[in-house]
Parts: structure tokens; sequence; C-alpha cells
């Protein structure tokens, strides 16, 4: 029998090949030990980019990275790749990669108003420290913060958070995933008490149903839209529904295609609801046993400075999260004014499309798998909208069991694995624990060797709120790494800018590329990405994917991990600690925070020898341990017999990835669910542990509008987003020939009706002005995106055009993540 | 087919040129700074040197590149860039436009690069008649080439460069 990779050997490299007039190697997606050419080596490594978490297969030659391939054994995406994957080789040789550090200069000192000049890491980080302690000195940690990331490994992110909450007693430590999923997270701890997706990628092969809420999914996870295509097309009776406030490219599979107003999703669920209770298709026995009802607060506003007008007149703004327990008479009672009727009038859709969709959450015998990512998350109501999507498929019990599946996407690699599990959040701590919580803290103190009382019990700054704080100058001295704020977060000019630029404020960017971020820092460190460290991410069906050291970072570029420990060693206890803590603790006294955080007997625990034959670690050289290892397996300890299990460091090194928890050396498919989770007590059937009663939630939450509208002044909705080709803010993928070429700028995506009415042309360079501030672009009437009137959309990944110069910095109010999705502009002839 | 389709955009092309700026729509305005591909060093390459609270011009609309000649991958597997524009190709769950000249069996009429056999195999492995639904949309992989030019260069070297360094030695 021919096995697939023989096949793919046989014939499609031969085919490809040839046509490229290159030479074959004998195998092309094999480990080291049998690559062809001489010193070519392959290793497994997951995408660098999304959240889908694609397997890889890396060749390296000679220190560098010469070709890279979708892995055939990977569970995932079974040796596909999208466009941006397969071009993965080139991510790390833009020609501006960093290599020295650089800082602000004048007259040889480091000077606010100065220009980049080259350093090395000894002034880097001296005048970095100096800095610091002259903030600790004045505020306390509280003058601290840092931007992390969804694209920290995970044991970056773990080292991060602990030297930012145990090490400076900081708690503004917030990852750049608070714009991509913060509202997904507050929705899964509402309903089910516990982060993270109960089903798995195995659904898309099990759905009759697919229904996409604000995913662009073939553009933004094309790996995971294969196995809807492939599901849809070689399955008749399978449909999808695709829902936006735009046509995009994710319609071309539509059987529902639904265009709906802004905002008004929250109706159709709403209207979803009433008509699965009005026709008597509840499954009751389901609903008696595994669900309770609340309702939440409403008028909770949107997340903008508390002394916005919007805020003052919001009736719970100061309390956006309560809720007051109810029963299903008045949950049904609540539904019942979103009526087919009001639903088709609130949100523009044509009556029998809401009513075909209703039907497919509706019919017993039709699994579905629900699909959302920016849509839902970037919301002024998101956290309610993922509760709401919870409440249908609650409702019908289509949950946790294959092909039924409310499943939230996620958009960057290590969304999950590092900012959620590791728990970067300004709340939060590992596995699901919180800063507020004594216990928790004293958990956590106990597994880092360190004393009781040391993590402050305040929530720290979100990432939006940092940028006001550093603006107000409450914050001072700032540490950005692995993301591109100051291009991704939302009104520039107004509460980005001026706060990296607030003389009172040190602003330090770690970035392999010299981001719109680095431009607007003080200091710019150079950082080694990808497969020039050893790492580990974790993808959203709960997949922790470990890859090793590949190759060497360019000059003086150092990891993230490397930056973060050899940093701690300038710091001492005495100056971050209060005396009366150590005078409680004299054994912690004198010791550098790189001694009491890393240097701990369990960090430290692993020799450089363990590294894997044949791999190099950087960090092992240079801190003489392993630290990764030692990281993981000290974070794990928060996880295991919680629910958050994960295997042994070694395993995910053999493994293309686990899915939590990992228990007896098995992974979970499906967790609530007994057969399929081991933690699902015997007999219940379901059992949602994550809340104490075993029973998930279904939230009565309504319609409320958003923050903005357009107006006779701003009469257009901005939406803002990606393209297939490039990955967030385009740091790696412009740098890409293929990709840049593929789509160079980004263009403002206009209705034809709105660009004549504006006497406007395809390619006019146009102004987009909101109440916030403007940006020039080019005006697009075709290609992709079909836009309806009274909407632009505008896709943020260019730097040279800063569209959230414009956008809103509202948020839903119990996530804390920005709407980028819906505010007023105008558009006029530049 | 495909020649004549080429010819026709020329035609058509040429007949716009020689209209004159009234049907022009890639305006070629040149933007405030200019273009430069960023040499090691320089911070603001993609900005093209304008400050970050400054709005730079925006580039002229590029054009998609539409010349039917293969472009070469720099190595196997690497899905190869589309040499011709995909304007109002459908692409819906009744219609590829792509595969009226891509399929095996109608590549070598149309003269178009038939798409590899890695396209005939699913999820699992198996070989099919037809190319596999999990390949259907195309653009996930295949995107057509404007013609901007890169404004950061990129110094990726593939395999074979490296292995003809080898032999030389």
């Amino acid at each position: 029998m021919t096995t697939r990779r023989d096949f793919i050997r046989a014939s499609a490299v031969g085919a490809a090949a040839s046509a490229a007039g290159i030479a074959v190697p004998a195998s092309f997606a094999e480990t080291a030990a049998t690559a062809a050419p001489a010193g070519v080596k392959w290793s497994k490594a997951p995408c660098r980019f999304c959240g889908t978490g694609c397997g890889v297969q890396v060749a390296v030659q000679d220190n560098r990275v010469v070709a890279t391939h979708g892995d055939a054994d990977a569970e995932v995406n079974r040796g596909l790749n999208c466009v941006k994957g397969y071009f993965l080789s080139k991510i790390m040789y833009g020609n501006d990669r960093l290599t020295t550090p650089l800082l602000r200069k004048k007259d040889g000192q480091f000077a606010k108003d100065g220009d980049f000049e080259p350093v090395s890491w000894d002034e880097a980080f001296d005048v970095m420290a100096a800095q610091f302690k002259r903030v600790l000195k004045a505020k306390g940690g509280t003058g601290i913060g840092m931007a992390g990331s969804g694209q920290w490994t995970v044991w970056e992110g773990y080292a991060a958070n602990k030297l930012m909450k145990a090490g400076f007693r900081s708690n503004h430590i917030d990852p750049n995933a608070r714009h991509c999923m913060a509202s997904a997270v507050t929705g899964f701890m509402r309903t089910f008490g516990m982060d993270e997706p109960m089903g798995c990628y195995d659904d898309f092969e099990a759905a009759d149903a697919f229904v996409l809420w604000g995913s662009n999914m073939a553009e933004m996870h094309p790996i995971l839209w294969t196995r809807v295509t492939d599901r849809r097309l070689s399955h008749d009776h399978v449909k999808v529904a695709v829902l936006s406030t735009f046509e995009h490219r994710s319609f071309d599979l539509a059987d529902i295609p639904i265009i709906f107003k802004p905002q008004t999703d929250l109706a159709i669920l709403n209207y979803i609801a009433n008509h699965i209770i009005q026709s008597g298709k509840v499954n009751e026995d389901f609903v008696r046993k595994h669900v309770s009802f609340k309702r939440g607060n409403d008028d909770i506003g949107y997340g903008l400075r508390p002394d916005n007008p919007l805020e003052l007149k919001a009736k719970n703004s100061k309390d956006p999260t309560g809720s007051t327990p109810i029963d299903f008479d008045a949950f049904k009672a609540f539904v019942e004014p979103y009526t087919l009727d009001y639903a088709a009038e609130l949100s523009g859709v044509e009556k029998g499309w809401l009513k075909h969709l209703a039907e497919l959450y509706a019919d017993p015998k039709v699994k579905v798998m629900s699909l959302w990512t920016m849509g839902f998350n970037q919301h002024t109501r998101g956290t309610w909208a993922n509760n709401m999507v919870y409440n249908i498929h609650l409702l019908t019990g289509k949950i946790a069991t294959p092909g039924n599946s409310p499943f939230s996407l996620t958009g960057q690699p290590s969304a999950c694995g590092t900012a959620r599990e590791v728990g970067t959040f300004s709340h939060r701590l590992p596995a699901d624990l919180v800063v507020t919580n004594p216990e928790h803290r004293r958990h956590a103190e106990e597994i880092w060797k360190l004393p009781d009382g040391l993590i402050v019990d305040k929530v720290g700054y979100h990432i939006v709120e940092q940028n006001r704080m550093l603006k107000d100058g409450k914050l001072n001295a700032y540490w950005v790494m692995a993301n591109n704020n100051m291009q991704a977060a939302a009104n520039l000019e107004n509460e980005g800018y001026p706060g990296y630029r607030n003389p009172d404020n040190f602003i330090v960017v770690s970035d392999p590329y010299p981001t719109v971020t680095a431009q607007a820092a003080d200091l710019i460190l150079p950082t080694a990405m990808w497969v020039e460290k050893e790492g580990a991410y974790g993808n959203a069906e709960r997949r922790t994917q470990f890859w090793h050291q590949l190759v060497k970072a360019p000059g003086e570029a150092r990891s993230d991990l490397w930056q973060l420990m050899e940093f701690s060693k300038r710091f001492t206890t005495d100056e971050c600690w209060p005396a009366d803590l150590l005078a409680a603790n004299p054994g912690y006294k004198g010791k550098t925070l790189f001694e009491v955080l890393y240097r701990n007997g369990k960090v430290d625990r692993f020799a450089p020898g363990e590294v894997e034959a044949g791999y190099a670690n950087d960090e092992a050289a240079a801190f003489g341990f392993y630290p990764q290892k030692g990281l993981f397996e000290e974070y794990a300890e928060f996880g295991r017999g919680h629910g958050h299990d994960l295997a042994p460091f070694d395993e995910y090194h053999k493994a293309r990835g686990l899915r939590w928890p990992v228990v007896n050396g098995k992974e979970t498919r499906w967790r609530y669910k007994e057969g399929s989770d081991p933690y699902v007590k015997p007999g219940a059937d379901w059992q949602f542990y994550g809340n104490k009663d075993g029973r998930a939630v279904i939230w009565a939450l309504p319609y409320e509008p958003p923050a903005e509208s357009p107006d006779a002044d701003y009469d257009l909705w901005l939406a803002t987003g990606r393209v297939l080709e490039h990955w967030h803010s385009g740091s790696m993928t412009m740098r890409v020939p293929e990709l840049y070429k593929a789509f160079p700028s980004a263009v403002v995506f206009m209705n034809p009706d709105d660009a004549k009415a504006r006497g406007l042309k395809r390619g006019d360079e146009v102004k987009v002005i909101s109440r916030r501030g403007e940006m020039r672009s080019r005006v697009e009437t075709r290609g992709r995106n079909r836009v309806p009137v009274g909407l632009v959309f505008v896709p943020w990944f260019d730097a040279a055009q800063l569209i959230n110069k414009t956008t809103l910095d509202a948020t839903c109010p119990i996530s804390k993540q920005t709407d980028f999705k819906k505010c007023a502009v105008k558009v006029v002839m530049a | 087919m495909r020649r004549a389709a080429t010819l026709l955009a020329l035609i058509v092309a040429m007949g716009l040129a020689a209209c004159g700026s009234k049907h022009e729509e890639t305006p070629r305005k040149a933007p405030d700074a200019p273009v430069v591909i960023t040499a090691a060093g320089q911070i603001d390459g993609l900005r093209r040197g304008v400050p970050i609270d400054k709005e730079a011009s925006p580039l002229p609309m590029a054009r998609v590149e539409n010349f039917d000649r293969i472009r070469p991958v720099n190595y196997e597997m690497q899905p190869p860039t589309i040499p011709h524009a995909i304007d109002n190709y459908q692409l819906t769950v009744n219609t590829n436009r792509c595969m009226l000249c891509h399929t095996r069996s109608a590549a070598k009429k149309f003269q178009a690069p038939p798409v590899s056999d890695a396209h005939y195999l699913t999820r699992d492995g198996k070989i099919l008649e037809q190319i596999s639904s999990r390949r259907y949309f195309c653009v996930q992989c295949h995107v057509v080439q404007t013609d901007a030019e890169p404004l950061v260069a990129n110094r990726y070297e593939g395999l074979n460069t490296t292995l003809a360094k080898e032999e030389k030695q």
C-alpha cells in the first residue's frame, strides 16, 4: 500500500520541483534522520501566526531556515498551510531586523527627545534599570507596567508574570490578547466558571451545520476553513451560515448568508433562544439537570474613561458584572419580545434567513458548530454575545459532544496557551486563578516559594487602561513585549501616542522588527523570534505545542525570556518589596529578583544537558540551567489535578501537541462530558465542574445600542479587521515580498453607491475622519469584500495607514476588550 | 482561451490608457515621502520615514501583474503565486473558475499548469479522482502579485542557493 507520504514524495514533490526547476531532496517532510541533502535538518514547529496552531516542518541548513512545509503528521492541518504559513521561511529575514539595542540619546546620554543610537545590552539595561528604579522609589510597583502578548511562548509569559506580579509587585501586566479574546474569556467564566472551549477541532468532521458569528474564517483561519469546506462539500446535508456586517470571502460557502446591522447580533441571538422555546425545542431534560439561569445587569456603559458622558449616564457602569438568579420561566419571558418581526426589523435581515438559522439550532437532529472571533469579541457587549451563543447551545443541549460545539476561535498563536492559561492578564494568575482571591494568591506564592502577602490584591491596569494611565502620568516605566500596541490599540492620537511621549515616562519595546510601537519608544530591544528560541504555544483547541531552537538569532538579538531573566538580576528584593514584608521573611533580604524568581530551586533544577541532543538552547547556555523546562514544570503545578493538567515537558517535544487536560497520558477532546472527560463524575452525564453546582449558566441579557453610531456629521460605520495575506499589524508579513506584493497597502472598502455619492472612484485618495483623528487611504470598490451602503471596512495591517487614529476606545465593560468593529467616520476626497 | 483573455485584457488596457486620465483608476500621484528599500539600521521603512503623528499620502494603488509567466518557487510544496489577474473569478460552492483551466484534465488544453497531485488527497490520505474539497478555495494558498515594490528587502536564502554554494566549494 502506498502511504500518503510516499505518494506525495513520488508525485507532488517531483511535479512542483520540476516546475520550479530545482533539485529535489529525497524527503521533504522528514526528521533529521532521513533528511537528504547534506546539512539539512527538518524539525517540527507550530506556525508563528494565528491561533489555529498548524504544524509545520522547518528545514534548517547552515544556521538558516531554508524551507517550511505543512506537517503531514500534524492533526490540526494534515500537511496544509495557508499562504502565510507557506512563506514562514522568510519572516525572520526582513532586512531591517533589529540586531542591537537602540536608545534615544543626546550628547552621549539618554534623552527622551533624542535620536535612536545603537548601544550595548549593558548600557541598555543600565539605563532601563535606573529608570525603573526611579519609578519604584517614587511610586513602588504601581508605577511599572508591561504590555505582553498572545505571541509570547508559554514560559516567556510565565516568567514575565512572575517578574511583574511577584518581583515588581505590579499587576499592571496585560497581554495584547485583551484586544482579541478577553470577551471570550469572560464569556466562558460567566457561563462555565472555567476558561476555554469544551470541544475541539474534531468537531469539524462531525457537525451538520456551521454558523459563523462575526468570523471571516476563509481569510483569518484558512486551515480550519478547509475543514469546514471539506465537510460541507463532501456531505450534501451540511449547511453553512455566515453572519457579518459585510460580505466577505466566507460567504462563498454560505447556504445561509446574513448581513446584519452592526450590534444587532444580540437581538438575533435572543430571537433564536425565543424561537427554540416557542417551538417547543428546549431539551428539557438537559436544562433541568445541567443548567441554571441568571439575569445580568443591563445598561453597563461602554468601558470609556469614567468621566465620559456615556459612562456617567449608564445605570450599571460601576457594576457591569452583577447578576440575579432567575428561573426558566423568567428567562422565557425575558426573550419573548425578541420575535422574528422584531429581530428582522432591528437587524435588517430577511425573515426567511433568520428563521432558517434558528431552525438549525432548534432541530434536535442537527449537530451545530458555532464559530466566532472578533465580530463577537470586539464588541461593546462582547461578553454578552459569548454568553448568548452558549444560551442557545445550552437550551438545546448541543454541547460538548462531537459536532455540537460552541467554539471560540483565537487570533494569536498562544492567546490560549500564554495569555489565558498562564494568566498574564491584569486580574489573573495561572490556571484561571485571580489576584483578588486570597486563597489563589497564597497558592501562587506557595508554588513560587515566595512570602505570604507578596502578590498585590488589586486588579491591575488592563491594556486599554495602560495607555490612559501612561498619558495621565500614573504609569511611568513601561515594557512592551511581543506586540505592536501603538498600531493595534484604538484612539492612537489621543490615548496611545501621548502616553509614550509623556516626558515622565520611560518606554521600552522588545521586538524583532522596528514596529510603529518601537518607533514611539525610548529604548528598543532586539528580540529573537519563533525558531530562534525554544518555545511552546497553546492553540484554540487547548493543544499545547513545543518546538526547539533551530537557528541562532541575528546579531545581539535575544529572546524575551533571556531579557526578562537577565533584567531581573539588576534588582534586589529590598528595592522592590516593602520593608515589613522582608523583616517578616528575612531569608529573602538582599537577594536579587533573579535569585528569588528563577534561581528558586525549581526553575533552575534541570541542567543544560537535558536539552535534546542536536538542538541548541541559548538561554540554557547563558544561565547554566534549562529555564524553559524548569519554568514549564513549575507552571504545570498550578493545573495538575485541577482540570488543567499538562503532560510532562519532554512529551511535548515528541507529540504534535496535546490537548489539556492530559490525564494519565491521555488528552481530552470533549470536556464536561462523561466518557470523554475524566473529570466528570460517573453517572453525571454532563458536568460543568467549573461552577460549584456543576451547572452552566443561561444568561438573560438584552439588546443594547453601540457606543457610537453614524449620524449627520460622521455618516458611515467603520469596521476594521484583517486580510488573509497579513497577520495582525503586518510586522512579519509586510516583510515577506510575496505577501507584501499580494496586498501591499490598506484600502477603504466602500460600496460603489457610497463612493459615487461622494464623487469618489476606485483608487482615489481619501481621508477617513472620525471625532478622534484621521488617516489617508485609497478607495476600493471591488475586490474580496463587498460592503453594504453605509459601512466601510479598513484593514489595520498597514503601518503607513494607521486606521486606529480614527477608532474609538470603547470596550466591553466586563471584558475590557475594545470594539474595533463599530464607530462613526466620514470619508472625503483627500 | 487564456491567451485570448490576456490579449483582450491588453487591448482593453491600451484602450483605457489611450482615453487618458478620465479612466485612470490607479492614480500615480507621488507620495509625500520617497519610497526606499530599507537599509539595515533604518527603523521606519514601512512608514517611509513619515512620523507616527503624521499621515503620508498612500502609495498608488498597485496593479495586479498579469503576464501569465510562471514565477519560480523557493522550494517544493510552496504554492506558486498566480501570474494573472483573477478579477471577477467566481469561486462559490457551485463554481470554481480556477479549476476550469487548472484541473488535470483541462490544463493541457488551456496551457495552464495543472494543480499538483497533493491536491487529490483527502485529509485521511485517500487518493481521489477529483480535487479534494479541502483544497477547493484556491486563494487560501495561491495569491496574485501586484507591481508594488517591497518597502523592506528580505534576505531569505533558499535551500538551493545554499546548496549551489556548497557545490562550488
